[in-house]
């Protein structure tokens, strides 16, 4: 008996062999889908007892089942926010999306400086220059080793809180302010035609663009290397600062004035939101240095003497020949920073910002009582932001991948 | 993140694990169990606040040591588990405490929406704000456009825009999580004023680096009625909450006290009888001893008594009895009679 099924296996498993039809059961592709099969119905099944047994649970301890408190009035305040809240007309749905957007703008910002920071520290700590390699390796180790929590209430507790009150505000140049409120800087104000500026920015942006397209075309022709540089910024700079002339100005600034409590007119940076960007940039820096310091690394030397061979300048070769090459093993890595800094930006449940967690998870979560439904809207957001920087970063990888021919 | 994960793990052991509620009443697990789990204030002078061997003591502390003594006569069988503002309602709700005495507003929402059922009120109380003198603002009206500390999760936040809405006057919120956050932002100068309940702030007045620099405005901006509270669904263990400071009411009424407890049980007053158990079948009716209130008595006092160690004279606060005298001596503290 033991032997028949032995050999039938064999049969199966090698179809082209044996003109016997193996039995369904033996065929290794149909067994895979059919353990794949039982897995879904088990894991459906826990998931939908699981699900039935909160609802119950939920029910038992008289605690909120569905989603009614979305369309609720708030009824509570938030101090920052990007969009219109008022306290007694939005909803608890609105403060959700107040606290996402805070999350999104504090996390595209850190991501935006912790990568250049990143960038400019790992290319220093390979810099043949001893003190300057020295300062960039004191860095990271510094930041890299104190948790971020502790760094964020450091930032906020000893460096931005003993600042002077609005009354003896520290005044910056270009008419902007430092106190303990924060930062207050000029508020730029457009008027209705203001939209022609951005028109301009955008043809300036286009400008840049389509110059450095045809320069790099001629430049393989003819070896020319043309004024990308130059060209750019002229046209960045020109295209709005000739529109705003020939529109009238359509853009001014005001300026803050200290009014009772604290200054009006102005736009304020609040210091729970500096010391969240600041935290979460510098120590995601110090991780994104050590990538970039590896990803540079890994780019073999040979690479580098054949770049001055031909006559590159040591900045050309690292930013023609050696980054381009680094950049296919920093990528990866990269991503996960990315992640991991807005993950991270949840600590500020610590310092006040009032992003997602703070604002859902918390004032929310506290005022509607439905904390089931909330925290699992809140690891969904975060799982989505998530699988977003993933497929975009995923997405410039394949471009920068090595093209194998 | 971190908070994200250790919620979502809270909440699919409360998903998962089998119902609870069906299985036996709260008096049961706690006598089976052996101590009360009770949900207090991590830190808050006066109501609850740990000594430097973790002994708590303070107004909220007592109700769950009375609630101990009627169970067990002894007030030491309770465990405490500090909850901030925030985290309370689920802590009871998912049964993680008995009972949560924590300067807790009793609201309509919190009763009809969260599952929540208030007992009594130990503390009748509102809202406030301190401010620095150098400010030289006298009223709460002159705070337009000033920054305010207050924290998440309480009452204090919804009361502080329906004061600056009704008045139309602006401000900016800073809200923290923790108590301790929320008076060092101000006392470092983050906020203009600092709010909370008018108990709260005499209690954390204390915690400023220069107290006498601070004033609390005249303002008293909304209605605080703080009291335990537990899940619905198990009518006996409210009834055991409820009683326990009523017992403590009663007994201050009749003058029945720490000291003289003993003495009184031979007295002849038919209502003195019946709270000491000496006649009648009271606490058996509720699942505990006839002696019940004795016990309360013998082991915490009265609530004049716990009033007056804890918040009162006898205390470092100093806080008036106002509103909380009782109703035969002009407060409004009153409770129905044990018969
Ligand atoms: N009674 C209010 C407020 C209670 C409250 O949380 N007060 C604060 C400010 S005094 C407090 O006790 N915080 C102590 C802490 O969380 O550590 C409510 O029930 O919402």
């Amino acid at each position: 008996m033991a032997g028949g099924i032995v050999s039938q296996v064999s049969k199966s498993g090698s179809s082209d062999v044996s003109p016997a039809k193996p039995s369904l059961w033996y065929n290794p592709e149909i067994r895979g889908y059919v353990a794949q099969a039982v897995v879904a119905i088990v894991l459906a099944y826990l998931f939908y007892e699981a699900f039935h047994n909160a609802r119950d649970n939920m029910l038992a301890h008289h605690m909120p089942t569905n989603f009614n408190f979305w369309n609720n009035i708030a009824g509570f305040d938030i101090s920052q926010t990007l969009i219109y809240f008022n306290a007694s007309t939005s909803t608890f749905g609105r403060a959700f999306f107040v606290g996402l957007l805070n999350t999104l703008l504090v996390a595209g910002l850190g991501i935006v400086f912790a990568t250049i920071l990143g960038f400019i520290v790992g290319i220093a700590r390979l810099s043949s220059n001893w003190v300057v390699a020295k300062l960039a390796l004191v860095y990271v180790e510094l930041f890299r080793n104190v948790p971020l929590l502790l760094q964020l209430l450091f930032w906020y507790n000893a460096v931005l809180r003993p600042l002077p009150s609005p009354r003896q505000s520290l005044a910056l140049p270009g008419g902007a302010f430092l106190n303990n409120r924060g930062l207050i800087l000029p508020n730029p104000i457009f008027s209705a035609n203001a939209i022609w500026l951005w028109l301009a920015l955008a043809l300036g942006i286009a400008v840049a663009y389509f110059y450095r397209r045809f320069a790099r075309r001629r430049q393989a022709v003819t070896g020319e290397p043309g004024q990308v540089l130059l060209v750019s910024i002229a046209a960045l700079v020109g295209f709005p600062v000739l529109g705003y002339f020939i529109l009238g100005e359509p853009m001014h600034l005001t300026f803050p004035v200290l009014r009772g409590f604290n200054f009006v007119g102005g736009l304020q940076v609040y210091p729970e939101f500096i010391s969240l960007l600041l935290g979460l940039t510098i120590y995601t820096a110090t991780f994104i240095a050590e990538i970039v310091r590896g990803g540079i690394t890994a780019v073999s030397k040979g690479q580098r003497e054949a770049a001055s061979a031909l006559g590159f300048s040591h900045s050309q070769s690292l930013r023609l020949i050696v980054v381009p090459q680094a950049m296919r093993v920093i990528i990866p890595p990269l991503t996960n920073q990315f992640l991991n800094l807005t993950k991270n930006s949840t600590l500020a449940v610590a310092i006040a910002y009032p992003e997602l967690a703070q604002v859902f998870m918390g004032t929310v979560l506290n005022q509607t009582g439905a904390a089931v439904q909330i925290v699992f809207v809140t690891m969904g957001v975060y799982l989505a932001i998530s699988l977003i920087t993933a497929m975009i970063m995923n997405v410039y990888n394949k471009r920068v991948a090595l093209a194998e021919r | 993140m971190k908070k994200i994960i250790a919620s979502a793990i809270a909440l699919a052991t409360v998903s998962v694990a089998a119902l609870p509620a069906t299985a036996a009443t709260t008096l049961d697990t706690v006598k089976s169990r052996g101590v009360l789990v009770c949900g207090t204030n991590p830190g808050l002078a006066g109501f609850a606040m740990p000594d430097d061997k973790g002994n708590y003591t303070g107004l909220d502390v007592d109700v769950c040591r009375a609630i101990a003594s009627a169970i067990f006569n002894d007030p030491t069988k309770v465990k405490f588990i500090p909850l901030n503002a925030k985290d309370r309602f689920t802590a009871l709700q998912s049964g993680e405490v008995d009972v949560l005495a924590r300067n807790t507003t009793w609201t309509q929402s919190r009763q009809s929406e969260l599952g929540l059922m208030f007992t009594n009120v130990n503390y009748y109380d509102g809202q406030g704000f301190m401010v620095r003198k150098k400010l030289g603002v006298a009223s709460a009206l002159k705070l337009d456009g000033a920054s305010i500390c207050v924290q998440q999760g309480t009452t204090t936040e919804l009361n502080l825009t329906d004061f600056f809405r009704k008045n139309n006057i602006k401000y900016s919120p800073v809200t923290f999580q923790d108590a301790d956050q929320t008076v060092k932002a101000y006392d470092s100068g983050r906020c203009d004023a600092f709010t909370t309940d008018a108990s709260g702030l005499a209690a954390e007045r204390v915690k400023l680096v220069n107290p006498s620099e601070h004033i609390i405005l005249p303002e008293i901006i909304s209605k605080e009625p703080l009291g335990p509270a537990v899940r619905k669904g198990d009518d006996q263990w409210f009834d055991i909450v409820q009683w326990t400071g009523f017992a403590m009411l009663d007994a201050e009424e009749a003058g029945v006290t720490q000291a003289n407890v003993d003495a009184m049980l031979k007295s002849d007053d038919p209502g003195i009888k019946r709270l000491l158990g000496t006649e009648g079948k009271f606490g058996q009716t509720m699942g505990l001893t006839n002696d019940w209130a004795y016990r309360i008595i013998k082991n915490v006092g009265n609530y004049g008594e716990s009033f007056e160690r804890n918040v009162g004279e006898g205390s470092p606060l100093k806080l008036a009895r106002g509103l909380n005298q009782l109703w035969t001596k002009g407060g409004i503290q009153y409770a129905p009679p044990v018969r």
